[in-house]
């Protein structure tokens, strides 16, 4: 070649760009927090808290002795005796489920019917009192036990947490950075080299990915470690669902900062596009549960589709092919922001 | 200039307007090769915008730009590739060193200086590790230059460079725009000090209120808009003492004006400013005058023209907003 200068990395346009932003990134220690330390803080936490516990002791409480003892006798159940008022300041306080009285020959149970727990604890309480006044099972029945992994919550929350990270990390990661370019007239002084445009959000996209293989592996691999979390899909479909998630939120990201000139404008629609999604897309609890009225809405938002997909291939080893519909939404996702984004873009 | 040989930079009937204002209201303009040209003029006066134009960063909404012989519309990449860039403001990102910003720059353009060589040439080898939220400001301003320096440019744009620097750091950056200038490039600059033009530049076109209002030499612009030295003063009353405010005695100006040689007046400031022609001649009728209608001087010097003065005839506005 004829070329004075050597082609190199280090002659490189994208290279450099690249480069720098991942630099500028991981000299960010706040972000650091947010991206690598924040989520596995939150797995930790929630998966402490709904951890399954063995066997569960249900607190109870009952007003007479004999009903105490009744209630005792039951290994499901801790009872305690204490007067109607002081079980129903426990029932408020919830340091008892369920207080039994004695009303004449009867019992009357006092908890809370939405409560799973105090459910239980009412047919536990139920059986134990009946049990000891002398009631005789007529079926036999034994008990065979399964705690299978897949079906805890921790389970189904640990691709619920990588999708919320995913798209708050692409989102903040563009967001952020491009307006305060634009801000303080870096933008400017970019266009005004003869750096190609595109490479300057080829470098945030690129650098984009080379921190998702961090990010996904630290994360992944924690749950995996602490958690047992199961991967029953095909790792490399994971992957690639991971990447087309951080595109979408880096186009969305993208699209929310191609015009806003300050922080608080960008942050303000950063969140007005990530809050719903927080709330409504089942990263803490299944989106199913939304009223019907509401499920197309809910179904089509790019986290959703996201989080149904990886859920997909994580928990029940789900094929990419038979997860088209989600990845269809995910590419409109991309491809639409990202081409409103390039048109609308402002570089000063 | 050389004639027939491609200008560096060709203007005409440049216009521009922003919402509520004509920032550039009819503007032609011609750069020589290896010329420093000033662009002069007060806040507001139009030159970042009229720079700006010529970057290709902004729209002109009529007239035509000519650089090296090429335009925007066609020969945009050729041309980013030739000039060299330093806006009026801007920040790099503070948690990149001097050297990893170079290097950036460095490699958009297909040639150039090393980034050893666009340090050593902003004298910032001591800082070539340090981060540029620990710059100074004049660091930061050398910084800026030697990213308009790396692609090796033929011609450089600079938006007040030494804006808010103080004295010391201005001079260390005329010294870098000197050896630009020793290298032979074009260079376009902007400012609104006049020594740092008189300094500078070959040629300076005054600018106010989006139009050039004088073009020439600083010399030229000097002899031919005022030849004559200036001379200040101010006065008290004979009996009262100093420092009466704005009940200060009351100069006959008319009578001042009469006096051979005294060209214009103007007072400033509670400072009144004479452009006098023979200065030996009419400096001791100006005494004369003043003492007899019983004023004392409290101040009193002379000094030939600036560009400042220049600028003051012609606008009748000081160049600077107080
Ligand atoms: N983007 C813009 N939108 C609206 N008005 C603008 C814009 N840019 C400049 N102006 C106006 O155009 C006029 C000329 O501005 P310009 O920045 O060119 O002046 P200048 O000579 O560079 O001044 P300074 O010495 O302060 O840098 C000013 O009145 C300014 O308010
Ligand atoms: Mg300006």
């Amino acid at each position: 070649m004829s070329n004075p200068k050597k082609m190199s990395l280090e002659t490189s346009s994208l290279f450099q760009l690249t480069a720098t932003r991942l630099k500028l990134t991981l000299r960010e220690p706040e972000a650091m927090f947010w991206i690598f330390a924040f989520p596995i803080l939150l797995a930790l936490g929630l998966g402490i808290a709904f951890r399954n516990r063995p066997a569960d002791v249900l607190p109870v409480g009952a007003t007479t002795p004999q009903l105490t003892q009744a209630l005792a006798a039951d290994k499901g159940l801790n009872a305690t005796k204490m007067d109607e008022s002081a079980g129903t300041h426990a029932l408020a306080v919830g340091t008892i489920l369920l207080l039994a009285e004695q009303r004449g020959d009867g019992v009357v149970y006092r908890y809370d019917n939405t409560n799973p727990d105090a459910r239980t604890a009412r047919m536990i309480a139920d059986r134990a009192i009946e049990v000891a006044a002398g009631r005789k099972d007529v079926v036999t029945a034994e008990n065979e036990l399964i705690h299978e992994t897949g079906s805890r919550y921790i389970d189904f929350l640990i691709p619920g947490l990588l999708g919320m990270n995913l798209m708050g990390s692409a989102m903040w990661g563009l967001g952020f950075s491009i307006v305060e370019g634009r801000q303080k007239k870096l933008l400017k002084r970019m266009v005004a080299s003869p750096m190609p445009r595109w490479q300057y959000l080829a470098g945030y996209l690129l650098s984009r990915l080379v921190m998702l293989v961090i990010e996904v592996v630290v994360f992944l691999g924690f749950a995996r470690l602490v958690f047992g979390v199961p991967f029953r899909g095909p790792l490399w479909q994971l992957a690639l669902l991971c990447v087309l998630v951080s595109l979408v939120f880096s186009a969305l990201g993208l699209l929310v900062a191609s015009r806003a000139t300050t922080i608080e404008t960008v942050s303000g629609l950063m969140n007005l596009v990530m809050l719903p999604m927080w709330i409504l897309s089942g990263g803490f609890f299944s989106a199913s549960r939304f009223p019907a009225i509401l499920q197309p809405f809910v179904r089509a938002l790019p986290l959703t589709a996201a989080i149904d997909a990886m859920r997909g291939n994580m928990l029940q080893g789900v094929q990419l092919s038979q997860l088209m519909l989600q990845v269809g939404i995910l590419l409109a996702w991309f491809a639409v922001p990202f081409a409103v984004s390039l048109r609308i873009f402002r570089w000063r | 200039m050389q004639a027939g040989a491609v200008p560096a930079l060709r203007i005409r009937g440049l216009r521009k307007a922003f919402v509520d204002v004509q920032a550039v209201n009819g503007i032609d303009l011609e750069v020589a090769k290896g010329e420093c040209f000033g662009l002069l003029g007060p806040n507001g006066a139009g030159k970042t915008t009229t720079i700006e134009i010529c970057e290709g960063l902004t729209d002109a909404d009529e007239g035509t730009v000519e650089l090296l012989g090429r335009n925007w519309k066609t020969g945009a990449d050729e041309l980013r590739q030739q000039i060299g860039i330093q806006l009026q403001e801007t920040q790099f990102p503070d948690k990149l060193t001097v050297e990893e910003t170079l290097r950036l720059f460095r490699s958009f353009y297909r040639s150039g200086i090393t980034v050893d060589e666009s340090i050593k040439l902003a004298q910032l080898e001591e800082k070539r590790r340090s981060r540029i939220g620990g710059l100074s400001g004049g660091q930061k301003q050398r910084l800026a230059m030697a990213t308009a320096l790396v692609g090796d440019p033929e011609l450089l744009f600079l938006d007040e460079p030494t804006t808010g620097l103080d004295p010391q750091a201005r001079r260390h950056l005329w010294d870098l725009v000197e050896e630009m200038k020793r290298e032979g490039r074009t260079i376009i600059l902007t400012t609104h000090y006049m020594d740092e033009a008189e300094q500078l530049c070959d040629r300076v076109a005054i600018m106010d209120h989006g139009k050039v209002i004088a073009l020439d030499t600083p010399k030229e612009l000097i002899a031919t808009v005022c030849s004559e030295d200036i001379v200040e003063f101010a006065v008290s009353g004979s009996q009262v003492p100093k420092c009466e405010g704005p009940g200060a005695p009351k100069v006959d100006v008319e009578a001042l004006k009469k006096i051979p040689g005294v060209q214009s007046h103007r007072v400033d400031d509670g400072v009144h400013q004479l452009s006098v022609s023979e200065l030996h001649t009419a400096v001791p009728r100006i005494f004369a005058a003043l003492e007899e209608q019983g004023l004392h001087l409290s101040e009193f010097r002379t000094h030939s023209a600036t560009l400042e003065d220049v600028f003051v005839r012609l606008t009748g506005r000081n160049l600077r907003d107080e």
